[in-house]
């Protein structure tokens, strides 16, 4: 396959950027996208010149280090998986393709195609998390949880991080992504005994970085690799609320 | 000679470690907050520990190379994290754990830390299940297991194909709860480049700064490595393509000793290479071997009319399939351990009954189970592998069946450790994959999680306190001590030796070069001609990657190039430690293969009389050969036996 490819450049946070245009030939349609990248750079790289920086690392889907905005969506064309699954037979001969990072005030670029997600640590570490210590923990079976509950904090738990809801968002939300979390402890007796605290430390951070709010256009769950459904956001809100109204004050 | 002093504890082995915890010294409190401590890497190891310290009350300094401590790859481990709860009530106890352990390694394990891993595996499971990790669960709420291969009991705990992914993100958020309370602070997007020793004692590291390019230093009380494997030396594996060995492989420079470098995994279920702009391999989890059949064709002509795709496997009838683990192995069948099934999966292919268009392929299929069970079950228990395996082959491996080749997987070889885990330089410890110590010459699936978490959990945070309790008294040591500056300085040496070689050929044009000749010459079978080939072109490899590399790009800058050419350079040289090492053991055991040495049947033959010994290899300077020691294995317990899965 020959492609075009229009690729954002930009040095560093506070350079300006630019699209500029590359061409590749002769990419086997069992590529993977990074593979084709990664022919790109080597390219660039003999001509002297410096390399397309991108985010990625397990290349397998699981990391959630790989982004991109490929021709307009996060994670190109297919829905269910990350850039990194995405495979050139999905495109045509002689197409142009556009690359961008992630665009959203949160996410400030590195270089190129790589953004700062940092942010997202940060609201994990407002309270996604169950406040046990290492030891001295009871049996695992001593707290049977309903198969149905367990499945269905898994599907929440899958969440890998990338950002491509935020990304994909036209207020560059995360309630997706905060609201996978909040669903995943608040379905599973381990997680419940903290969840009012929780979703109100972890809403506070999420406003507190700037991210937007949701106004249910549902691309998140569109763009999202591991298919994260919007019922979360629900929960996340059902959660709130009953925080708010039922639980006792806390300090924040 | 140095004798190493592996420290095990007295006594009856299953008395070791409760003894030890009884007797080993103590930090108070007020000291610990005192007392500074460094991990690098937050994979399982790394991230629990970090956490376990910060709880404690330690000053931790937690390091990444990616942006998110959350990236790390043990977040790819799909299949399960053993334990030896007997939940399922089918004869598994800690012994027999213990046991399976140390013969899946073929005898080449320390039995005494092989008995803590089996005797702390049970608390895993309690911590992780009030982490919140959702593991799969029966329909009566209560925890269910799964098969793996090398033992006959289920004890695998799962969360669908993504344990590793669940696991971790438990551990990453026990280590977020560190970082907001302020016990753990995290360096992201760190390279570690060096280990800075003081008067003997690892007292701080050297780091890389990778989006501004920054040289940093950084002091610790101890240095706590826990870094992962190093199989991509051989370019092509399973690991993420950030996977390094640089970590380790600088502090074997520094003193540490390593050990059993040739002890590399290859796993069997892979999906095979397709082209020579591949990038890297991806797994298939084991765990499909528990609903999966693997065969080829009996008849060579219909292997040969497979690869042409002149015929589809269905046209391949019942009768003209050979089943070859089943086959040969009646009593494990598909679920013999990883060495075996990837040796087999070899000595098909090699003798032309392979699949696939290079012919490097066996089929793995679950037309049966489909039938068995319902596609649905299928979907529930291996649901993403399918979809992953149909994003990269673009075949619906509901219908067709899965084509697998063995891969470089992980690696059971790794910097030396007594039983505390510190390395041969005093305060310097290593975690996880890049220790030696647990998996022997191979390791069971589903056990690295364990072995990542039991380190990190349950064992380093007893044994550092050992250390540490005798360092209440030494002051942090400012980071322009003459032995930061002098190692901060040899590192931008080096870095700008790199840069400055600007030669023409791109970093990963070497590596992919230098990965097929590791390849070829120390893959799943080895020989002595073959080593000593592959030894005699390491220097000419060395010489074109400093004469002829090119680096774009500059240094203070986010800049993937330099950070991948130091990784390269450091890969080269473990590369030729893993065929020297390969080259002195002369006998086959787990996944070291010696070709000399197999049984009739084409098993691999053990020499316990001249090899049960742990290698470990000192360096002695640059253009000088490395001097081996030697830690002699007794086996108490669990006596050495030929390994039959028959």
């Amino acid at each position: 396959m020959d492609l075009t490819l229009k690729i954002w450049r930009q040095k560093n946070a506070k350079a300006k950027g630019k699209f500029d245009v590359y061409k590749v030939s002769n990419v086997s349609p069992d590529s993977s996208f990074f593979e084709m990248l990664d022919t790109l750079n080597q390219q660039i790289i003999e001509q002297g010149n410096d390399p397309v920086a991108f985010d990625h690392d397990c290349r397998e889907g699981i990391c959630g280090t790989c982004s991109l905005y490929i021709n307009g969506r996060p994670h190109g064309p297919k829905r269910g998986i990350t850039t990194c699954q995405l495979h050139m037979r999905s495109f045509q001969d002689h197409d142009t393709i556009v690359i961008e990072p992630w665009r959203a005030r949160s996410f400030p670029i590195v270089k190129d195609l790589i953004v700062d997600r940092s942010a997202l640590d940060l609201i994990i570490q407002a309270g996604g998390y169950v406040s046990v210590n290492t030891g001295g923990i009871p049996d695992a079976n001593a707290i049977p949880v309903p198969k149905i509950k367990a499945e269905m904090a898994m599907d929440a738990a899958a969440c890998i991080g990338c950002g491509a809801c935020v990304a994909a968002c036209a207020n560059a939300s995360a309630m997706l992504f905060v609201g996978a979390k909040v669903s995943q402890f608040a379905l599973l007796p381990q997680g419940k005994i903290e969840a009012a605290e929780r979703v109100q430390k972890m809403v506070a951070e999420m406003d507190r970085l700037g991210f937007g709010n949701c106004s249910n256009t549902y691309a998140c769950e569109a763009e999202c690799p591991k298919e994260i459904k919007v019922t979360n956001i629900a929960r996340l809100n059902r959660q709130f609320m009953k925080a708010k109204v039922c639980a006792e004050k806390y300090e924040l | 000679m140095t004798k190493l002093n592996s420290k095990i504890p007295e006594g009856p082995l299953a008395e070791k470690w409760t003894k030890y915890k009884s007797t080993c010294k103590l930090v108070n409190p007020s000291n610990k907050r005192k007392l500074e401590i460094i991990v690098v890497g937050t994979g399982l190891a790394g991230a629990s520990a970090a956490a376990s310290l910060g709880e404690q009350g330690y000053n931790v300094k937690a390091f990444c190379y990616q942006d998110s401590p959350r990236r790390a790859h043990s977040i790819a481990a799909q299949g399960g994290i053993n334990a030896a709860k007997n939940y399922q009530n089918d004869g598994d106890s800690v012994y027999r754990l213990f046991y399976d352990t140390i013969k899946g390694g073929d005898y080449r394990a320390r039995e005494a830390n092989v008995y803590r891993l089996a005797e702390v595996s049970n608390a895993i499971i309690d911590q992780c299940v009030a982490q919140g990790v959702p593991f799969a669960r029966d329909y009566g709420g209560l925890l269910d297991n799964r098969s793996f291969g090398g033992a006959q009991v289920s004890r695998t705990f799962y969360a669908r194909g993504q344990t590793g992914q669940q696991l971790l993100l438990g551990a990453y958020s026990a280590l977020s709860r560190q970082i907001k309370k302020g016990t753990v602070t995290l360096y992201n997007r760190r390279d570690m480049l060096d280990v800075v020793i003081i008067d003997g004692k690892a007292r701080g590291i050297i780091v890389r700064n990778l989006v501004t390019g920054e040289i940093e230093k950084y002091f610790g009380h101890a240095v706590v490595l826990a870094t992962g494997g190093y199989g991509n030396a051989y370019f092509l594996s399973t690991n993420a393509m950030g996977s390094n060995a640089t970590p380790i492989w600088r502090a074997y420079k520094k003193g540490a000793f390593f050990s059993n470098a040739c002890f590399t995994q290859i796993h069997p279920t892979c999906i095979p290479v397709h082209g020579d702009f591949q990038s890297k391999l991806t797994l298939m989890s084991e765990s499909l071997r528990n609903d999966g059949r693997i065969w080829v064709p009996k008849k060579k002509e219909d292997a040969e009319k497979l690869r042409k795709k002149e015929i589809k496997p269905s046209d391949i009838s019942e009768e003209d399939r050979d089943y070859y683990l089943e086959r040969r192995y009646p009593a494990f069948g598909n679920l013999v351990p990883r060495d075996v099934a990837s040796r087999a999966a070899k000595e098909r292919c090699d003798v032309g009954y392979g699949v696939g268009h290079t012919g490097l392929a066996v089929y793995l299929d679950f037309k049966e189970s489909i039938a068995r069970l319902g596609k649905h079950v299928i979907e529930e228990r291996y649901g993403n592998l399918f979809q992953m395996y149909e994003q990269i082959i673009d075949e619906n491996p509901y219908e067709t069946p899965m084509m697998i080749y063995p891969a470089i997987h992980y690696t059971m070889g790794g910097l030396w450790v007594d039983y505390e885990l510190m390395t041969t330089i005093p305060g310097l410890y290593a975690i996880g994959e890049c220790n030696f110590s647990d998996h022997g010459a191979n390791r069971l699936g589903a056990s690295a999680l364990m072995q990542g978490l039991a380190d990190g959990y349950f064992i380093l945070p007893y044994t550092i306190g050992n250390y540490l309790s005798a360092e209440i008294h030494t002051k942090r040591i400012p980071t322009d001590a003459p032995e930061f500056v002098q190692a901060e300085n040899d590192i931008k040496g080096q870095l700008d030796k790199l840069k400055n070689i600007k030669g023409k050929q791109s970093v990963d044009s070497i590596h992919k070069k230098f990965g097929k000749l590791m390849w070829e010459h120390c893959g799943m079978g080895r020989t002595e001609q073959g080593l000593k080939d592959g030894l005699s072109q390491v220097p000419s490899v060395k010489n074109e990657f400093w004469n002829d590399l090119f680096i774009p790009g500059e240094m203070n800058e986010f800049n993937p190039e330099i950070e991948k050419a130091s990784r390269v350079a450091d890969f080269i040289e473990l590369g030729e430690l893993i065929m020297k090492d390969a080259l002195q053991r002369k006998e086959s055991c787990g996944g070291h293969f010696r070709e000399e040495m197999q049984t009739e049947d084409g098993e691999a033959k053990r020499d316990d009389e001249n090899f049960a010994f742990v290698s470990a290899w000192e360096y002695k300077g640059e253009s000088v050969e490395p001097e081996m020691h030697k830690e002699e294995l007794t086996f108490e317990v669990a006596k050495p036996s030929q390994r039959s899965y028959k």
